[in-house]
This record gives structure tokens, sequence and C-alpha cells, in this order.
């Protein structure tokens, strides 16, 4: 996490002598808050910090149920007005039963996003990326894999600000997602064990993954700038209920369609510069998990706080 | 879990924050009269908008339109009050519903835009 506070701050100081405008997810009229679990559907200088999990894990194999909290921090920054890179870092705190706990690093992970579609009238965005988990970066104890994986995506963004007025009530209603395919760069891992005169082989094998979800979400500043004032207080003219699905499918390697995720009902509040968005975390199956966890989460408009030099694009406006 | 670094960053961002002088968020509607969506009985003499920050009077401008898509305002929209405020004056409405279009570019040079109705029904 201090490597990656440092290298948000130099970033900062190298950008603040140079120069060139844009917006966070703003498709038209419609503003995409950033969310908590999906990865967003828009290139945008922002930063998470913190993104705070916490829930328990059940019991597989050999290992016991672990309480997990996981604190992470995502900085993305726009290269041109539709291409931005990202850089993420996340710190694990693991908890099993019976066990001792343990705290290190995640593997970091960087992004490359291209903005490729926006319709200002119908209130829509398709972005392509590509995601890299650097293997190594983090702690193996604290399950960070020695392995690359490649994550190749496409995300979406609508909102249904087009729909007839007649179906007013439904305008404030948007929808993005994202669906990609993890790539480990390492088929399988053997380990072997040796106690006394046994030898023991274990072998994990490392399944491409479908990591797909979605968030549907209803925004009340939406309603009472554009569809109806419905008197609401400042501070609730500002919030966004949503749901998040958040799920990885297993495609291969022995474990093909055992699905896992989860449902995340929350809330955000946006302001000027910064939102923050709260959301629990209910298992699908018992594969997932029996425990509901809950998600936090902290996000700063660097194009807003910095106008004129680092929430700017690198190069063009 | 040792919290020393993650406070260490967390204040080192909070100064950053703080120092940063020239923030200014995008510009949103925060109010209109007529109101969004709203119906008045009295035909409104003039629209008026209030942001959530200043704008550049050279690029921000709203335009009324009737069922039609024909102007009804009086092609005179203008930024007033604290500089977060744009209004225009209409001419004589009569009952119908009307459609408010503007763009704005805010002080921290970001545009956006939008659009809302109300109706006239005395």
């Amino acid at each position: 996490m201090r490597r990656l506070v440092s290298l948000a701050l130099s970033l900062l100081v190298l950008t603040l002598v140079t120069s060139p405008a844009g917006a966070h997810g703003l498709a038209g009229k419609r503003f995409f808050p950033s969310t908590l679990a999906i990865e967003d559907p828009f290139v945008s200088d922002e930063l998470t910090l913190p993104n705070v999990l916490h829930i328990k894990r059940p019991a597989s194999g050999d290992e016991p149920a672990t309480r997990e909290t996981e604190i992470s921090g995502e900085l993305s920054k726009r290269i041109t007005r539709f291409f931005g890179i990202s850089i993420e870092g996340e710190l694990a705190h693991l908890d099993p039963d019976g066990a001792p706990s343990k705290t290190g690093f995640g593997n970091l992970e960087i992004g490359l996003k291209w903005q490729a579609f926006t319709s200002a009238e119908h209130e829509a965005l398709v972005s392509l990326g590509l995601g890299w988990e650097v293997g190594g970066t983090g702690r193996k104890a604290t399950e960070a894999e020695s392995f690359d994986v490649v994550t190749p995506s496409v995300f979406f963004g609508k909102g249904f600000g087009d729909l007839p007025d007649s179906l007013w009530i439904l305008k404030p209603l948007a929808l993005t997602g994202s669906a990609g395919v993890a790539i480990p760069t390492r088929s399988r891992t053997r380990t072997v064990t040796v106690e006394g005169d046994e030898v023991e082989e274990e072998i994990e094998r490392h399944p491409h993954v479908l990591q797909w979800g979605f968030a549907l979400q209803y925004s009340l500043p939406y309603l009472t700038s554009f569809v109806r004032d419905v008197g609401l207080p400042s501070f609730f003219r500002r919030l966004i209920p949503l749901v998040e699905v958040e799920l990885q499918t297993p495609l291969d390697r022995g474990q093909s369609g055992h699905t896992t995720g989860t449902v995340n009902p929350g809330i955000i509040w946006a302001g000027r510069f910064f939102q923050v968005g709260v959301e629990a975390v209910v298992p699908i199956n018992e594969r997932t998990g029996k425990n509901v966890g809950v998600r936090a989460m902290l996000h700063f408009f660097l194009d807003d706080l910095f106008p004129t030099s680092f929430g700017r694009p690198l190069f063009g406006k | 879990m040792n919290a020393r670094p993650l406070a260490r960053g967390a204040l080192a961002l909070a100064v950053v924050l703080a120092i940063a002088g020239t923030a200014a968020g995008h510009a949103f509607l925060d109010r209109a009269e007529p109101r969004v969506g709203g119906r008045v009985r009295t035909p409104p003499a003039q629209v008026m908008l209030w942001f959530t920050e200043r704008l550049e009077p050279a690029y921000s401008g709203v335009q009324v339109v009737n069922q039609a898509g024909q102007r009804v305002d009086r092609d005179d929209g203008a930024v007033g009050g604290d500089g977060r405020q744009l209004r225009a004056s209409l001419t004589p409405l009569p009952p119908g519903t009307y459609r408010v279009v503007w763009r704005v570019l805010s002080v921290d040079t970001h545009v956006t835009e939008g659009d809302f109705t109300f109706q006239v029904a005395p």
C-alpha cells in the first residue's frame, strides 16, 4: 500500500507541471458513479482509496474457514481522452479458524482501458480493457499467486433516460457491467511435500475463469435534475441505490461451471469531489460462502480536484 | 495488521487534497424554476436554473422549445446571480409541454449538458 501511495504522489507531482479536460463517468447527461465491485465502463482520472471488503470465506479442502479483510486502492489516469491506465494494490488480512492470522500484499494489478463507444443521446458506453495481475509481486502466504494472469474484458454502461416519458419513473435506472476471461499463464502448480519417508504431491489446477457481473443503479440525482424534482432534501438528491452482482465461472481444468459470486445491495452518495459507498456482500451459493460480508469505498474525482493538472489527460483534451 | 503505513498514506493524501486550490466540480443542475418535471398554472415569464458550480458565461447557454421543437425563449440566456445561475426570458406560453435544454461550461473547464420538461396547464 505504501508503494501505491508513493507512486500516486509521484505521478501527482509529475503531472502538476504538465497541462491539458474531460469528465468522469458521463455519457450525455448520465453520470455513472464508480461502483464498488464491478469495474467501471469508462476511463477517468479518479482514485479509490480505500476499498475495504470484509467477509468470512467457507472451508475448502484442507483450508479452514477464514475471515478475510482486504484493503485496496486504485489509481486511474487518462492518457488520452478515451484511453486510460490504472494501477491497483491490495493489502489482505486472513484470519483462519484455528490457525494464526496472516497479513500481506496481493499482487499488483495493472489495467489498460479504451473507451471505444460513447452515445450521449442513448447514455451508452462501451469499453475494452486488458488487466494484468503481476505474479509474484504479492505475498504467497496471503494467496498471491506466483504467476501472471491476463484478463481481456469488455465493459458497458447504459442509462435508461431515453425511455418514453410515460415510463418516467424508470428513466433514472442505469445498468453497467463487464465480462472478461482471466487467463493464467500457468495451467497448474505442483507442490511436493516430504514428511519422513512419505512424499506427497499436490497439483493445483488453474482454470480460465469467466469474470462477469453487472450493477443496476437508480440515480436520484438523475431523477431530480432531468426527470422530476420530487422535492427531496439535498442529502438524498445525491444518493444512488444499487445492486451489484459479481460472478466467477471457471471454464475448464476440472472446475468448469462451478460458479461463485455475490449479490451486493448498497448505496452510493456522490458529492462534488468524492463519493462514498457501502454494500452488503451476499454469497450466491454455499460454494461462495454462507456469511454476509460488507464492502465500503471512498472514491475521489481527481478531474474535479485537479482540473487543470492531474485531472486532465496527459495528451489532448 | 500494521495500520501505520495506511495512516501515513491517508495523511499524505489528505494534505494533497487540502491544497488542491483550483478544485471545482462538474456543474450539475441543482434545481430549476419552473421545477424539473413540474406543472405550472400561470405561464412563467422566464426559466431559471441553479447549478452546483460557477459557470463560464461565454460558453453556457439555455434554450426552451415547445413540442414542435420551436424556440419559445427570447434568445437572451445569460449567467447571473453568483455565477451559478442561468436564466432566459420566455415569450408568452400557451398551455402545453416545454423542454428546457442547457449546456454549460463550469469554471474548471468541464462541459455538462441536460434537459427537462415542464408543463403549462391552467
